[in-house]
């Protein structure tokens, strides 16, 4: 290999080449893994995306990304909290999978085992040139858990995937697959205390007739990269509802990519962006209604303050004969300050003619008199902000109706708040 | 407990001046009514009280128990015991109406240095300050007027009041909207307010809701400056004759 040729690389690109050639040897794989983990190394060498590639147009990574830490091999983290009280937790800290105790009836693996006996090889590499994200994941990615809930049972017990990073290099992988009618909540949490460059995928494969809940609370500290996707695949009649919050990070790209590909399915996508400091945070969405009949919804709810900048770019793309589809896609911004920003880029490709899609974006500020009137009953300007924007950012979460879960997941925001507001 | 001098105030995005300088003194105690016909500047003197910013004092002073509050920004107005009742209350999605008297009342509590109220006590008053004024417990589960009619918001207006317990109220046209039972019933809850360490502004443009809570003051509101003032005959005489002869006088 010699990387040395490409003599315009970044600090980062080069910290990213360096990380695999030192890495490569010790890393799980049979030789169909090791195979893909190379062909992703390639993609690599030829440099990060810039904002001249569609995908990657609003995060231009390459500029973005200015600092990758080397790997940390003495840096030790450890769990934290669960979002849910009572959550079993499957905790992979810094980039190895500590085995734990099992809710009843599920079958649990971690993805080093799996890599290295090759089942997991399938998983592995990327889609296109500009799937950066699947890329730096399958050359480097070290451990993770997979999670095999078999038809027809419900799992009571919330599992929470905790992905907790001490700084320097963490590179994960879940997969979790749900059979036919079986039902499950799973808490993604992407958290830690270092300044890493961290990425995460998740695979989840929902059968027929199955009902998931998968909530991904990222918190990373102010210097951590976050590269983020989840992989979905939905079957007939299942409801999948996938719920995100990005609270921290310096630059966050969090990718999401369903594939509706079963009758009569339901996708129902809701996410809040807090976006404070200098934080760069990207959400993409790419959903294909390859089925009939199959329905979907998305609303982003964003606040942002200081010089943060936040993206979200959300494709639909229904199917020649993905009849009847019912699609409606809504973000909605809250600017608090002048140097922040949001861009939002919504996309529908239709190729049947029978379907409902719909989308809108807003960007908006505080209205003065809302603030007004709860400042004439004697609430402070900060308190009176800080209860509108909630209410914001609330009506989304209020969407989950589990009362547990909104209970949880309100405490983030109060915690945000009292850090940021 | 009020006095207002020779108060010039203009909209801040246009300039134009709405307030022509109102002289108005009101004692502890006393209940005020402010009447005049429609866009005589009743209500933007009830926000220039409030200390909403849409407005600008260019001239004169609003002096609340001897102290200028001009440079005091709406909270603080509210925390030192000023309430406005508002002509048209906001709706606010998304903040629930218990969490919203909540923090209010704390906010006002810590203002004045006393303690803050637990989530039981909190419940009892708010239950037995809707009860006087028949108001079902389950609107104040919805957002903060939401869904309310005319008439709910305005009794959700005067509950606040009876909970925040302010020094001085303003209560901007609260009978438009409230037919006789409900307007005799929010009456009462003011009456119940009166005090003598307490003052109350009535702002109506009908005698109607005067009858229910007789004023010791009545003054006439036209372009922007008090164009008469009288005892509570005042308010039967324009009842009777109407504006014009007011109006005449003044011009
Ligand atoms: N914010 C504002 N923007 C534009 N015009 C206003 C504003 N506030 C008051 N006005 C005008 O000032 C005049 C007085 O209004 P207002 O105080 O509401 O009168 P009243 O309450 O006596 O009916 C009206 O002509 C009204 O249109
Ligand atoms: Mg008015």
């Amino acid at each position: 290999m010699n990387v040395h040729t490409q003599t315009s690389h970044t600090p980062a690109e080069d910290a990213l080449i360096q990380a695999f050639a030192e890495r490569a040897g010790a890393l799980p794989g049979d030789a169909a893994v090791t195979a893909k983990r190379e062909e992703a190394a390639e993609l690599l060498k030829r440099g990060l995306p810039t904002r001249r590639m569609e995908a990657w147009h609003y995060t231009d990574l390459r500029r973005l990304l200015s600092k990758v830490p080397g790997f940390d091999a003495s840096a030790s983290a450890a769990s934290v909290e669960p979002l849910l009280q009572g959550s079993a937790i499957l905790p992979v800290l810094n980039g190895a999978a500590e085995k734990r105790e099992t809710p009843e009836g599920v079958a649990v693996a971690t993805v080093a085992d799996r890599l290295a006996d090759g089942s997991l090889a399938q998983l592995m590499g990327y889609d296109g040139f500009d799937d950066t994200v699947s890329a730096v994941n399958s050359a480097l990615a070290s451990d993770g858990f997979t999670l095999d809930i078999p038809a027809g049972v419900q799992v009571t017990t919330p599992i929470e995937l905790q992905n907790v990073q001490a700084g320097g290099q963490v590179h994960t992988r879940f997969a979790v697959s749900v059979g036919e009618k079986a039902k499950a909540t799973i808490v993604e949490r992407q958290t830690g205390s270092g300044e890493a460059l961290v990425s995460s995928i998740s695979n989840l494969e929902v059968g027929d007739d199955a009902d998931v809940v998968w909530l991904i609370v990222q918190e990373q500290p102010e210097g951590t990269s976050h590269l983020g996707r989840i992989n979905i695949t939905i079957g007939a009649r299942a409801n999948v509802t996938l719920f995100v919050m990005n609270a921290g990070g310096k630059l966050v790209r969090q990718e999401i990519r369903v594939v509706a590909q079963g009758v009569d399915s339901q996708f129902r996508l809701r996410g809040v962006n807090m976006l404070a400091g200098e934080t760069h945070c990207d959400v993409t969405m790419v959903l294909d209604h390859a089925a009939p009949n199959t329905i979907s919804t998305e609303t982003f709810r964003n606040v942002v303050t200081d010089r943060a900048q936040g993206v979200f770019q959300g494709q639909i793309r229904v199917a020649r004969d993905a009849q009847k589809t019912d699609a409606k896609m809504a973000c909605n911004t809250l600017l608090l300050s002048d140097e922040g920003g949001f861009s939002s880029k919504p996309e529908l490709e239709i190729f049947a003619d029978d379907v409902a899609c719909g989308h809108g974006a807003t960007v908006t500020e505080i209205e003065a008199d809302h603030l007004f009137y709860l400042m004439a009953r004697g609430i402070d300007e900060k308190t009176a902000r800080g209860l509108l924007v909630k209410a914001f950012i609330a009506e989304v979460i209020e969407e989950l109706e589990s009362e547990p879960i909104v209970e949880a997941l309100e405490a983030k925001l109060d915690a945000w708040f009292s850090e940021h507001g | 407990m009020l006095e207002i001098k020779n108060l010039h105030a203009r909209i801040a995005e246009d300039g134009t001046e709405i307030l022509r300088g109102i002289d108005l003194t009101v004692k502890p105690g006393e209940v005020a009514a402010i009447m005049g016909p429609n866009g005589s500047g009743k209500s933007t003197l009830s926000y220039v009280l409030a200390g909403r910013d849409d407005y600008e004092v260019t001239e004169g002073d609003i002096l609340y128990n001897g102290q200028s509050i001009l440079e005091m920004d709406p909270a603080e107005r509210a925390a030192s015991g000023i309430f406005l009742a508002f002509q048209y209350p906001m709706e606010i999605p998304g903040v629930a109406t218990m969490e919203f008297l909540k923090v209010a009342m704390n906010a006002q509590r810590k203002a004045r240095g006393e303690e803050e109220l637990k989530i039981p006590d909190l419940m009892k008053r708010v239950r037995s300050a809707a009860d006087t004024l028949d108001m079902d417990m389950a609107m104040l589960k919805r957002p903060v007027n939401v869904g309310f009619s005319g008439g709910e918001k305005k009794r959700a207006e005067i509950l606040q009041m009876k909970l925040l317990q302010p020094k001085l109220c303003v209560l901007d046209e609260t009978d438009s909207g409230l037919d006789i039972d409900a307007l005799k019933i929010v009456a009462d809850g003011v009456n119940a307010l009166r005090s003598p360490d307490r003052a109350i502004v009535v702002i109506t443009h009908y005698q109607r809701l005067l009858d229910y809570i007789v004023p010791d003051t009545v003054h006439v509101l036209y372009r922007g400056r008090v164009a008469t003032s009288g005892d509570k005959d005042l308010a039967i005489e324009l009842e009777k004759n109407g504006y014009t002869g007011i109006v005449g006088e003044a011009a």
